[in-house]
């Protein structure tokens, strides 16, 4: 169903100037061989078929800045499949970052490391750790239950629970035992303002929300995750079950959310990631590749196999 | 419709230009193409349904045809045979049959002769009719046969009575006079018969508080008496025989017998009066062939002038006969009367046994279904399950009766009840009891519904419960329950009509002939799970099976058959209506 690796209207996108950011130049769209220079000839993906270590290249500019989540060394294996390859990387507070790679490289996987919803899955085996604020989030006796109200999770098909649009707003806030009308109220409220959705639904907060629209539903599992007012927002793919319109709102409540929040998201959409990020990260086959803001990325990768897949001249 | 809903063009056969190593595929396809098309499937498919409706269908044709008109008033006939027999009645049933030569020629003379000539004029067939004749206690007999060739005379005397008794069944007669306390009025005639409804009514308000007292305040008397033993008894085992308690208690129960007692003579004495009063009420009757009876008023349950009504006063019957048979408790050993405790009872076992085995049977299927580590246990598990439902209802009976009766209900009798012992309290069947058992039948039925459906919620929606930070049984309880609450539904209802259409098992585990008190009345705790209770289906049964008067019985179990459809469907329809209105609150159009 989605494309491996950019289709060839993504990469007609890519022409188009990014209209928020401005900041990629038609002309350094498509750099060539010639003009950019990266740094090392391609081979780091002959380097990983030969299964020997990658090390990610981070860009330095990333180094300083203050981590909300970091990750050290991280491995998981899906029984014999060894499905992430020491990834890390420290996911910086208050901004976007992107995960980029094609299709089965374990960005899912990675971003459902971060709240342990591999728990749910049998013959899953880690290693390598994780943290969260500082406190870490695969050491024996964090309280899992505890741990994933601390993160928000929007997944790439909206999910919205069998009850009423109230209820599903205010969920985390019900299995907490809150039962005060007034901050019910008022958090279901003030969740649907920043997920853009309370004037389309104020007036019918008791329907079920199943019966909305499929762009709306996504907006709503947006706004019963930041109701729990995470500190991180975890946004697998979260649009690509929508049209561009329910799209395009989605990527300005992400642009809104920037600063207040800090989001992990995954997406195929170069020019969404390019559009939307602060930072990028390029995964392949389980390893993390490279990963800077997303300017550099976009513009200036430092590895050749990044350039390619940015640009779509690799699938 | 077909023509509507499947292309009549073959698209298969229509050729296409594609490139050649495509030819083979469409060989194959063009062998296969009647399959393809489907039409044949459609016939198969079509006709497997139309036989399955048929046959219901015929079912309850059946059941409605004979069932509906069973209380509609017949007009009674008066029958004078060439042989000088004098008898009425209602037709029960007209037949034709042929008349063999034995039979024939064991005839009289005459009679043969008229036989022969019905013989030849009617195709070698001779008609003939079953009369219901009542009047058992003159005659011994209810119903009689009488050949149209033995008919010399025929005739619907304007004031011939059909008259519904208390006992004896049907009596059907002309009457000559009416008795009301020392008034005499001599019939037939318009006067006497609207005197009769008058006094009618009056014979039966009296009678009605003859009963109630016999019913209800000597029972209570009775009762109290048995509790005041009930508590020397209790004396006796908690402190032995010789202890001052059980003289203390012995004590006061004789007291309070000498009072029960002297009220119990009160009530004696008014039931006397009662009786007196009505002694003097009664119809006397003249029958076809000339005996005369008396009825007494009291006993006469309805009566009315069968060849005189209008389809209203007809109508009025029907109603009243309708009212009588769902309102009123049976008498006849059944056969005659209402259902009412039978209505009751299964209405209330049904509900019961819904009520204990879809919160057990949800929460088996939750642990097969959410906690329990898929593997060849679990699959054993499932497929025990299954083969439960194949498993014949009786032996659930046999097994009722072995455990819940006799195991737990003698255990409860002894440890809870054990001054009324050797007489059991729940140590034999009732209502509690039975409706265990049909909780056990009706447990795959509703555990594999329930399994499919909670398999049926959507994985998403539960990783994004998680995701919240919801545990396990958070996410069970507000996500997957009520995602999957129209499925269990399904499995109520399927449980639901499985359950009240059992009949064998309850046989043995307290549905019972007659029920002297409903399951639930007046007297505390108002509900009694001990009691045996009536049951329509076994109701049906002891009618058509066990009844003396089987041909008067026949028409009741239609009429009940159709009572016990109709109380089916109305559970089932109430269920339905429950589970559309679920779906509508917890699935929205697009999932
Ligand atoms: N439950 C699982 N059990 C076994 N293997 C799994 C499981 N989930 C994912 N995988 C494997 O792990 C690898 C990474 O999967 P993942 O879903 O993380 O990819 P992805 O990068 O999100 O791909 P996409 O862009 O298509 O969503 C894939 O090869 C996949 O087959
Ligand atoms: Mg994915």
């Amino acid at each position: 169903m989605i494309p491996a690796g950019p289709s060839p209207a993504i990469d007609g996108d890519m022409l188009l100037p990014a209209p928020r950011r401005g900041l990629p130049s038609p002309t350094m769209q498509h750099p060539s061989p010639e003009r950019s220079t990266p740094s090392r000839p391609a081979k780091v993906f002959e380097a990983i078929a030969r299964n020997e270590p990658h090390v990610t290249e981070t860009h330095l500019s990333l180094q300083g800045d203050d981590a909300v989540l970091e990750v050290e060394q991280f491995q998981l294996h899906y029984g014999a499949m060894h499905a992430l390859h020491n990834i890390s990387m420290r996911i910086p507070r208050g901004k976007v970052t992107a995960l980029i790679g094609p299709s089965g490289c374990g960005k899912s996987t990675l971003l459902r490391s971060v709240n342990r919803m591999n728990d749910l899955i049998d013959n899953v085996r880690i290693g390598g750790s994780m943290r969260l604020n500082g406190d870490p989030i695969y050491a024996p006796g964090v309280d899992v239950i505890e741990l994933r109200k601390r993160i928000g999770m929007v997944f790439q098909k909206p999910n919205p629970f069998p009850m009423s649009i109230f209820e599903n707003v205010i969920y985390s806030l019900r299995i907490d035992g809150e039962s005060d009308k007034r901050v019910l109220a008022q958090t279901c409220e003030e969740s649907l303002r920043a997920a853009g959705l309370w004037e389309e639904v104020k007036d019918r907060l008791q329907d079920s929300a199943l019966r909305l629209s499929g762009g709306q539903q996504q907006r709503l599992c947006i706004a019963r995750a930041i109701a729990a007012e995470p500190e991180v927002l975890l946004l697998d793919e979260p649009c690509s079950a929508l049209d561009p319109i329910a799209t395009g709102r989605i990527e300005d409540l992400i642009e809104e959310l920037k600063g207040e929040y800090s989001i992990l998201m995954v997406t195929h959409n170069m020019q969404q990631a390019s559009r939307t990020s602060d930072c990028t990260a390029f995964m392949y086959l389980g390893r993390l590749i490279e990963y800077g803001p997303t300017d550099d990325i976009f513009l200036q990768p430092h590895l050749r196999e990044t350039e390619d897949y940015v640009t779509g001249r690799f699938g | 419709m077909t023509e509507l809903e499947f292309d009549p063009k073959p698209r298969v056969a229509q050729p296409t230009a594609g490139p050649a190593r495509s030819v083979r595929r469409r060989d194959k396809r063009r062998a296969t193409s009647l399959f393809a098309h489907g039409e044949p499937m459609v016939w198969l498919t079509g006709g497997a349904l139309g036989l399955a409706l048929a046959m219901i269908s015929t079912l309850l044709f059946v059941v409605i045809s004979r069932g509906l008109p069973t209380f509609w008033p017949q007009p009674v006939v008066e029958i004078v045979t060439h042989g000088g027999e004098r008898f009425a009645g209602e037709v029960a049933l007209s037949e034709s049959f042929a008349l063999g030569p034995e039979a024939l020629a064991a005839l009289p003379e005459q009679a043969a002769a008229r036989a022969r000539a019905e013989l030849a004029a009617n195709d070698e067939q001779i008609a003939r009719r079953m009369l219901r004749s009542g009047n058992y206690d003159l005659t011994g007999t209810h119903f009689r046969w009488v050949s149209d060739f033995e008919v010399a005379e025929e005739s619907t005397p304007e004031w011939m009575l059909c008259v519904e008794r208390l006992e004896w069944g049907r009596f059907y007669g002309v009457p000559t006079a009416l008795e009301f306390d020392g008034r005499r009025t001599d019939g037939p005639s318009e006067q006497m018969w609207a005197e009769f409804e008058r006094a009618h009514a009056q014979a039966r308000a009296t009678w009605d508080e003859r009963r109630s007292i016999e019913e209800h305040d000597i029972g209570r008397l009775a009762k109290a008496k048995e509790e005041a033993r009930l508590a020397v008894r209790s004396a006796e085992l908690a402190h032995g025989a010789q202890s001052p308690e059980r003289a203390a208690a012995e004590r006061e129960a004789e007291a309070l017998s000498a009072e029960l007692d002297e009220e119990m003579r009160a009530l004696g004495e008014r039931i006397e009066e009662l009786k007196a009063l009505n002694a003097g009420r009664r119809l006397l009757v003249r029958t076809a062939d000339g005996a005369q009876a008396t009825l007494p008023l009291e006993q006469v349950v309805r009566a009315y002038p069968a060849n005189r009504l209008g389809a209203f006063d007809k109508l009025a019957v029907y109603a009243s006969r309708v009212e009588e048979f769902l309102l009123d408790s049976p008498r006849e050993s059944n056969s005659e009367g209402g259902v009412f405790p039978a209505i009751f009872g299964t209405v209330l076992m049904t509900l019961i046994m819904s009520v204990l085995v879809v919160p057990f049977g949800v929460l088996a299927a939750l642990y097969l279904r959410e906690y329990a580590r898929p593997g060849p246990l679990v699959s054993a598990v499932r497929i025990a399950i299954n083969n439960l439902a194949g498993v014949p209802s009786i032996v659930f009976g046999v097994f009722g009766v072995g455990f819940f009766c006799y195991t737990v209900g003698g255990g409860l009798d002894t440890w809870l009840f054990p001054e009324r012992l050797p007489s059991p309290t729940f140590g034999t069947g009732g209502l509690l009891w039975a409706s265990l058992t049909l909780a056990l039948l009706t447990l795959p039925v509703v555990i594999v519904p329930t399994e499919e459906a909670l398999a049926a919620v959507p994985r998403s929606m539960r990783e994004g419960s998680y995701a919240c930070g919801a545990t396990k049984w958070q996410t069970i309880w507000r996500i997957v329950l009520p995602r999957a609450m129209p499925g269990i539904m399904t499995g109520a209802i399927l449980a639901l009509a499985r359950g009240a259409g059992e009949v064998a098992p309850l046989m043995l585990v307290g549905a019972s002939k007659l029920a002297e008190e409903l399951p639930i009345d007046g007297a505390f705790p108002y509900l009694h799970p001990e009691r045996s209770f009536m049951h329509l289906g076994f109701h049906i049964y002891d009618l058509g099976f066990q009844s003396q008067n089987s041909e008067a019985a026949k028409p009741m179990v239609y009429t009940t058959t159709l009572l016990l459809i109709a109380l089916v469907v109305v559970l089932n329809v109430v269920a339905i209506w429950i589970r559309a209105r679920l779906r509508r609150r917890f699935q929205g159009a697009q999932l």
